[in-house]
């Protein structure tokens, strides 16, 4: 994450500014490696190393969680130029910065917990 | 030699091919590629389980996702420490002047200071902003049902259809913040 720069705020700023390939480039190629491997893998019945089939479960279709949290979620992962894998690579990386980021999304998570029976999904 | 190959800023398509790696990878261990329900775990270790509903379960079933967790801090460690180039980030040019017309300084390094830097935490409003993007991350990526990692790679290479509806959630959201609220802020 570090070498390629994918927990970068600069580069999360570029990529929602359109101005450059580079993020589209490490997810895009991520996703057609990813979405290949899963086809192949589906195909061949392949086992994981405790002789388990892998499966894969469908994510349920919930609509408005996705398109309601996940644009929560933009606004956050724009603001601090993190998504958690980032946010704990940035801590290790040395800015300490993201270790009040983790608190928040610490806390952003708890607070899901208290109200999400109240919350449309 | 090697090890100054490494140093240099790598590729996009190497590091998407290692993302897809370690998707494989935990796929072969009979697990899934998910960061953000890290964060459900720890919330459970340190007990909100007590006080919550959502963060009573058996949190020790994850145990091998926090593994993964430490590892990744351990991973920046290393690449900050071993692995660095004094190589600029290559960032464009526009991006360099939109952020400039911001007040925010590119320096050349991965992340701001004037945001991540230990001394500017002295400004409550560097904290503020800090906290509440945290929690909007962690508030989001919950109630979303994970973050790019669970969505945008796993999900989507599984061609799951709601996958795609938070991708495209994650990316409202950010654009909503980068065009409209930015200028609010900075």
């Amino acid at each position: 994450m570090v070498k390629s720069e994918a927990m970068s705020w600069y580069r999360i700023q570029e990529m929602f500014r359109f101005q450059a390939f580079h993020m589209y480039g490490i997810i895009g190629t991520a996703v057609v490696c990813g979405v290949i491997a899963v086809f192949l893998i589906k195909k061949a019945g392949v086992k994981d190393l405790h002789g388990q089939p892998i499966k894969f479960q469908n994510k349920d279709k919930s609509w408005r969680k996705y398109i309601i949290g996940g644009t929560i979620f933009g606004l956050g992962w724009a603001l601090t130029g993190a998504c958690p894998g980032p946010i704990f690579v940035g801590i290790g990386y040395g800015y300490l910065g993201m270790v009040v980021v983790a608190i928040g999304a610490l806390t952003g998570t708890y607070l899901y917990g208290v109200v999400k029976d109240k919350l449309p999904h | 030699m090697l090890l100054e190959l490494i140093k240099q800023p790598w590729p996009w398509y190497i590091s998407g091919i290692v993302i897809a790696f370690i998707m494989i990878a935990l796929l072969f261990f009979g697990k899934s590629f998910g960061f953000s329900s890290n964060l459900r775990t720890i919330c459970s270790m340190i007990g909100a389980g007590k006080k919550v509903r959502f963060f009573d379960f058996n949190w020790k079933v994850q145990k091998w996702n926090l593994f993964f967790l430490v590892g990744a801090v351990i991973g920046g460690y290393i690449a900050s420490t071993f692995l660095e180039s004094n190589v600029p980030l290559n960032l464009s040019k526009s991006t360099i002047a939109d952020l400039a017309r911001l007040g925010i300084q590119f320096d050349g390094g991965l992340n701001p200071p004037q945001l991540f830097d230990f001394k500017s935490l002295a400004s409550f409003k560097v904290v503020l902003t800090l906290l509440l993007g945290g929690m909007l991350v962690g508030f989001g990526s919950r109630y979303a049902g994970g973050c790019t990692s669970g969505h945008a790679i796993s999900g989507l290479s599984n061609l799951q259809l709601p996958s795609l509806v938070a991708v495209i959630g994650f990316f409202i959201g950010g654009l909503i913040m980068t065009h409209f609220l930015f200028p609010i802020i900075f």
